[in-house]
């Protein structure tokens, strides 16, 4: 089971409480779940690293409100506690402080700070009545960003609980002097930057600064029709990834709010998106029980996975996703599958492959249009 | 008016624009006196005519003759000709196979979509542990472990007309516990509430547009998926040809065929949860829904067994075509509800052997 969990490179928490991780080397997919116990009490809500820089635990937020442990050295989880009460809503967010404190934000607004082996919480913290997203910086770890519903977006520093370090305000009244509704779905801190980049779900993507004396977004932008649903800033800092209910995926410019471009593929609603700490790359998993995963360069579908589950949550390695990527995708033709069946591990993985070069696909496109004349003819 | 044909157009591969460019050029140069415009329906070939049927120029093509008569006699010939060839071949064919008997290569099956349909890896393989118990523990789950009935409520769009009305009314017949409401323009967001408040289990809307129902959106009710579909080629009662009595109280039996793929069976028990679960076989009543192409057939049936080979069918009740154009999780929804699938033509409908269902 170590070996196994070694080689993943993505990692995913589905609704049906089993965690899932993908070897893309190996074309591989593997469940790792509590012996034959399912249950949708177990549905994994939020994922993240337990130690951040080293990455060799993962740490996992269910439903039920319990915080589980899985090692990627041993590959089985090591630990599960008990943070918070399932009334208190599922998580909203997770985040690690430091080897043995964690930080958990439960969606009806209670931030705790959960030391190892207490029951109680060290912090408590509330962060208005409905929290969708938490989201942890990198840069300081102390710093925690929460929004939801109705709940602008929040700074907090957790060593001063008593009020908020950063309260956004909300956007001017509109045009007809209406109050404007206001729905934080996902935070991002910007890296480099005090900036922070929300998305929300009337279809706008917002950057604040917190160091100006301004509290409304310094940026606004807008992308389709649909709630926006997950975000993720790409490793240069100047361009953010943000998916909606729909299943359309968009690349922002954060320099001016135009839209760069879109990825295509994904049938269901967005419900995680990360993009690669070095590679170019950004990985997708929603309710269409897929991951993808395309280059952010030229928006490309490079891998595929069916995973059977719907996904809610997922987490990259910072390892090179696969090694060679470049030189693979020219010398194959056609499209691979390897199946093995074996008690828990789960193989399936297709591919994509399409022709590097111009010129291939224009002969394609004259091959398939003389066959379409052709067909006209008879 | 006899004139020898100079082949202008025949050696060059025509098509219909340079023909008729070439027809003006003709008739100017004949000095018909008839006007340019009229030149398709005159017949100022008969020498072209003759000279066709003695001896083809070879890059001829019946496309070329101007008069739609003629035109029309020579297409009619040439399929018939080309039909004649077909079968002598096949008789050919059918000849050797009986000349050599066991020996013979095995027949040929013909390349059909459906034969080539490009592999799905949604496929649901009926042993997977884990996609049992995502169905087992889906939001149909109630229905599939008895613990309830299906109410049906079937709406309209506001202000429906006589043939929606109609449909809705049949529809009420065909599925047991279902009954009609008028929409009165309320909101469906209000309406879900009470219906799970007074214990329905799926609300039915049925779209109108130009006298005609063309939409439907099924929603589970306690907090279930909600599917939309495109309604079309709807026969009532009325319409169909050969029909059987009305149908009786009788619940009926379900057939849901051909639903591979994993959004295949989540519809496929959207669709089953509609009836319940013990059908009265004294009635010989069946609703079959059949997926073909993405494309989903309702025939409502009375069946009887004349031997234990053969069956007799009426058809019976309305008959209608679906095509799922989107499946939200969660009630209905459609600004700020998630969706599990939707129909992204571009990009589904690209290729014509893959299916989504």
């Amino acid at each position: 089971m170590g070996d196994r969990s070694r080689l993943c490179s993505v990692w995913l928490g589905s609704e049906t409480g089993i965690l899932k991780g993908v070897s893309l080397t190996r074309k591989q997919a593997f469940n790792f779940c509590d012996t034959r116990q399912l249950s949708r009490d177990q549905e994994v809500r939020v994922l993240s690293w337990g130690d951040p820089p080293a990455e060799s635990e993962l740490l996992l937020g269910l439903v039920d409100g319990t915080v589980r442990t899985f090692s990627t050295e041993k590959g089985a989880f090591t630990d599960a506690r008990r943070c918070g009460d399932p009334q208190d809503g599922c998580f909203a967010g997770l985040a690690a402080l430091s080897s043995s404190t964690l930080v958990s934000c439960t969606e009806n607004g209670a931030v705790r700070v959960w030391a190892e082996d207490s029951r109680e919480p060290v912090t408590k913290l509330e962060a208005g009545k409905t929290v969708c997203r938490m989201r942890q910086s990198p840069v300081s770890r102390n710093k925690v960003a929460t929004g939801g519903k109705e709940n602008g977006l929040k700074i907090w520093d957790l060593q001063r609980p008593e009020a908020a370090l950063f309260s956004a305000k909300n956007l001017r009244d509109d045009w007809l002097a209406l109050r404007r509704p206001h729905w934080v779905r996902d935070v991002a801190f910007i890296p480099d930057s005090d900036k922070v980049v929300t998305c929300t779900g009337y279809h706008q993507v917002h950057v604040f600064d917190p160091s100006t004396p301004q509290r409304r977004p310094v940026l606004e932008a807008e992308y389709g029709e649909y709630p926006l649903t997950a975000l993720s800033l790409t490793a240069s800092g100047s361009t953010v990834v943000v998916g909606n209910t729909q299943g359309q995926i968009a690349l922002l410019d954060l320099r001016k709010g135009l839209v760069c471009g879109c990825l295509k593929g994904l049938s269901g609603g967005v419900r995680g998106l990360q993009c690669h700490p070095s590679q170019p790359v950004v990985a997708s998993c929603g309710l269409d029980r897929f991951l993808r995963i395309h280059s952010l360069e030229d928006r490309r579908l490079l891998h595929k996975v069916y995973l059977k589950s719907r996904l809610n949550c997922l987490l990259l390695a910072s390892l090179e996703l696969e090694e060679g990527a470049g030189g693979q995708v020219e010398g194959q033709a056609e499209v691979k599958e390897e199946e093995e069946d074996e008690d828990e591990v789960w193989a399936s993985l297709e591919q994509v492959e399409e022709e590097t070069t111009k010129r291939k696909a224009a002969e394609k496109d004259e091959e398939t249009q003389k066959k379409k004349k052709k067909k006209g003819k008879d | 008016m006899d004139f020898t044909e100079v082949p202008v157009t025949s050696e060059r591969k025509s098509k219909k624009k340079k023909s008729k460019k070439a027809g003006n050029k003709r008739m100017s140069e004949a000095e018909n006196g008839e006007s340019a415009g009229v030149e398709k329906k005159k017949s100022e070939e008969k020498m072209e005519n003759g000279e066709s049927s003695a001896a083809f120029p070879p890059t001829f093509s019946v496309s070329e003759i101007k008069n739609k008569q003629r035109r029309h006699m020579m297409f009619m010939k040439l399929k018939q000709e080309k039909r004649k060839q077909k079968l002598q071949l096949r008789k050919k064919k059918k000849k050797e196979r009986a000349a050599l008997g066991d020996k013979a290569p095995p027949k040929e099956v013909p390349k059909t979509i459906e034969n080539q349909r490009v592999f799905d890896e949604t496929t649901v393989d009926l042993e997977d542990e884990e996609i049992a118990f995502d169905e087992g523990t889906d939001e149909f789950s109630a229905y599939f472990n008895r613990l309830t009935n299906p109410q049906v409520l079937i709406t309209t769009s506001d202000r429906p007309r006589g043939k929606t009305v109609r449909f809705c009314e049949q529809l009420a017949s065909v599925i047991p516990n279902a009954h009609v409401y008028y929409r009165r323009g309320l909101a469906l967001k209000k309406i879900i509430p009470q219906c799970v408040a007074r214990n329905f289990t799926y609300l039915m809307v049925i779209n109108e547009d130009r006298l005609v129902p063309n939409g439907l959106v099924l929603c589970h009710l306690p907090d279930g998926p909600t599917a939309h579909f495109k309604v079309s080629s709807v026969r009532l009662r009325k319409e169909i040809k050969r029909r059987g009595k009305d149908p009786t109280e009788h619940s009926p039996e379900v057939i849901l065929n051909n639903f591979s793929t994993r959004l295949g069976h989540t519809i496929a028990r959207l669709f089953a949860a509609l009836f319940p679960q013990d059908p009265n076989f004294v009635g010989r009543q069946v609703a079959t829904f059949h997926n073909q192409r993405d494309f989903i057939f309702f025939r409502f049936h009375r069946y009887i067994f004349k031997n234990e080979k053969k069956v007799g069918i009426q058809e019976l009740g309305p008959r209608f075509t679906l095509k799922l154009r989107s499946l939200q999780k969660g009630t209905f929804d459609s600004k700020y509800g998630e969706y599990e699938w939707v129909l992204k033509r571009h990009e589904m409908d690209a290729c014509r052997r893959k299916f989504q269902l």
